[in-house]
């Protein structure tokens, strides 16, 4: 049914930590592991040990330089930063790819609010996937039916998990801690504390989907990285190393064996 | 966007089949003539041309076993209304002639509801591109018109080629005049509206917006990618004006020409035919470049601004 429910109470969604993420694919690479063997039809690759190997993927991460600027708008190219930026679906408030959808495959969930594919409707049209402004969607193309993130509809309820097990593949396999699960539609939340606390942001809002998931920006460097401390107040690394600043029972006895030699 | 050319074949000829079957209609509604011979001709190459159009748009399915259960969810998927009206429209044609053979009758409450059905039909099918807000060019009325436009031209330029009245001759004249009024508009539209139309950029595609500028540093990975093909199909700026220039001139100045030459010299059989064969192959080109030309957003994350 490609009618959007009546606005979910629950609404279970991804904040993903772009201050922490460090790029290292590994939720990527847990997010098809999982998949392939999970929910629907497995995921699969095309000329997978060829030389243009392709597939679906339902979490792709994308690195983006940025380059900062001053009070004034100055650009500070010196200071350019890397921010590692994972993608995977919304699960959208107002999801187009859901409205669009012909066979009533495309359905969002009035229970949690999470959106899923029935691929034993989906006939692979594709308009889903056109739909959506973040490219959440691919098609599988050994299944010929649409792909997406599942928000691990399989995992967080999955009672032959144990409890700690229960949260999407990505967020449990996160090294970093980037990436938050939880609802969002409840203010008291982990997670909707996170938000407000550190300024959560929707991606796109001009486009109107109202996404679920939220990102959080990276923080602002402090102004000893910054470039016009690193010209001329470049740290002495050789005094740093010798000032002797350590306390407790280690700094007893390095003074105590200072003194000594 | 990726022009698959099942699509480009099903708009184009199903466009042409629904505008003649429009057109039929009208005719019938105005008591200008009963069907005869020719104008049975026509229908039967009505709905060959949508049905073939529709079997074609089938193909770039991945399932499509399972095409019938496109017909659920006419409530909010233009896809789906698509599907039933295109159906509906036929059967109603398809109706109008065999009661006509069996019988001899032509009702007209059966054109009004055939005409109605035919023309939501093809705003159905130009809705399906023009809702996609995340393709700033498709996402505009003018598409609408551009598809009713070629579609009453098409239409009128197959009637005329098997049946070149002098009647005829002139609406397809004005027909073609028309369409190409909308197509013009809708290029100039294009022209002037970039990715970041509805303020869409990198920077909101990202959050980063507190940054002097941000660009991709790093694709997700090394080969393409579904996302890659289908929606950020890149074409050269030159390659693109020439391909505009040959759909303006096979699909518009030509057969202006030669439908000019027709209604001066009376010798219109082969002139309309011949514009007829050109309009078609124009609009062919014209629909391949409406994907062509037609970015995504998601383009803004694999590195365009
Ligand atoms: S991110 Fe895309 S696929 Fe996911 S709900 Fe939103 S529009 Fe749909
Ligand atoms: S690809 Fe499948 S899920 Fe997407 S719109 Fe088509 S039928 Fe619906
Ligand atoms: S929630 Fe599950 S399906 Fe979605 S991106 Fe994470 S691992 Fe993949």
């Amino acid at each position: 049914m490609t009618m959007l429910p009546p606005e979910p109470t629950k609404k279970l969604g991804l904040v993903i930590d772009l201050d922490i993420c460090v790029g290292c694919h590994a939720c990527a690479v847990n997010c098809k592991e999982w998949n392939t063997g999970g929910y629907g039809n497995a995921l699969s690759d095309q000329d997978a040990y060829g030389s243009e190997p392709s597939g679906a993927w339902l979490n792709r991460i994308h690195s983006f330089e940025a380059v900062p600027m001053d009070a004034q708008g100055t650009p500070q190219p010196s200071d350019a930063r890397i921010v590692h930026f994972p993608k995977s679906c919304l699960h959208c408030d107002d999801a187009p790819c859901v409205t669009v959808c012909p066979t009533g495959a495309s359905y969002k969930r009035a229970e949690d609010g999470i959106v899923l594919v029935n691929e034993d409707h989906c006939i692979g049209c594709g308009l889903c996937a056109w739909s959506c402004a973040y490219g959440a969607r691919e098609m599988d193309r050994a299944s010929g039916v649409m792909k997406k993130c599942t928000l691990c509809v399989d995992r967080i309820y999955n009672e032959n998990l144990p409890v700690e097990d229960r949260e999407p593949a990505c967020v449990k396999s996160c090294p970093a801690n980037a990436r938050h699960f939880g609802d969002l539609a409840d203010p008291s939340s982990d997670v909707s504390v996170m938000v407000a606390s550190r300024g959560g942001f929707d991606l796109m809002p001009e486009q109107g989907n109202k996404p679920v998931n939220k990102y959080l920006p990276p923080r602002t460097k402090t102004s000893r990285c910054a470039s016009q401390t690193r010209d001329d107040e470049v740290p002495d690394l050789v005094s740093l190393a010798q000032n002797n600043q350590s306390t407790g029972i280690l700094g007893w006895l390095d003074r105590t064996l200072d003194a000594i030699s | 966007m990726h022009p698959a050319s099942s699509v480009i074949f099903f708009t184009t000829a199903s466009g042409a089949g629904f505008g003649i079957m429009s057109w039929l209609c009208v005719a019938i509604l105005m008591g200008h003539y009963t069907l005869t011979p020719h104008t049975i001709v026509m229908g039967v190459i009505g709905l060959v041309l949508a049905g073939a159009g529709l079997l074609s748009s089938t193909l770039h399915l991945g399932n499509p076993q399972r095409a019938w259960r496109a017909v659920s969810q006419w409530r909010t998927s233009w896809l789906s209304r698509e599907g039933i009206l295109a159906v509906l429209t036929c059967l109603n044609f398809a109706g109008i002639l065999a009661l006509y053979l069996t019988s001899g009758v032509v009702l007209p409450w059966m054109a009004g509801s055939c005409l109605v059905l035919s023309l939501l039909t093809i705003i159905a099918t130009a809705m399906i591109y023009a809702q996609i807000k995340p393709v700033p060019r498709w996402h505009t009325k003018l598409t609408v018109l551009c598809y009713l436009g070629f579609s009453t031209s098409t239409g009128m330029a197959v009637i005329a080629s098997v049946s070149p009245t002098r009647y005829h001759v002139y609406l397809a004249f004005g027909g073609l005049v028309l369409a190409w009024v909308f197509k013009l508009l809708w290029w100039q539209r294009a022209s002037r509206t970039s990715l970041s139309h509805d303020g869409s950029t990198t920077a909101t595609a990202t959050g980063l917006t507190g940054f002097s500028s941000v660009k991709l540093f790093e694709k997700p990975h090394m080969t393409q990618n579904y996302l890659m093909t289908e929606m950020v199909f890149e074409i050269g700026r030159k390659h693109a004006a020439r391909l505009r220039q040959i759909a303006l001139l096979a699909g518009g100045l030509l057969p202006f020409i030669c439908l000019g030459l027709a209604i001066m010299t009376g010798q219109t059989a082969g002139f309309v035919m011949l514009s007829c064969v050109m309009h078609l192959i124009g609009v062919g080109v014209e629909r391949w470049l409406f994907f062509a030309e037609a970015e995504h957003v998601v383009a803004l994350y694999y590195g365009k601004s």
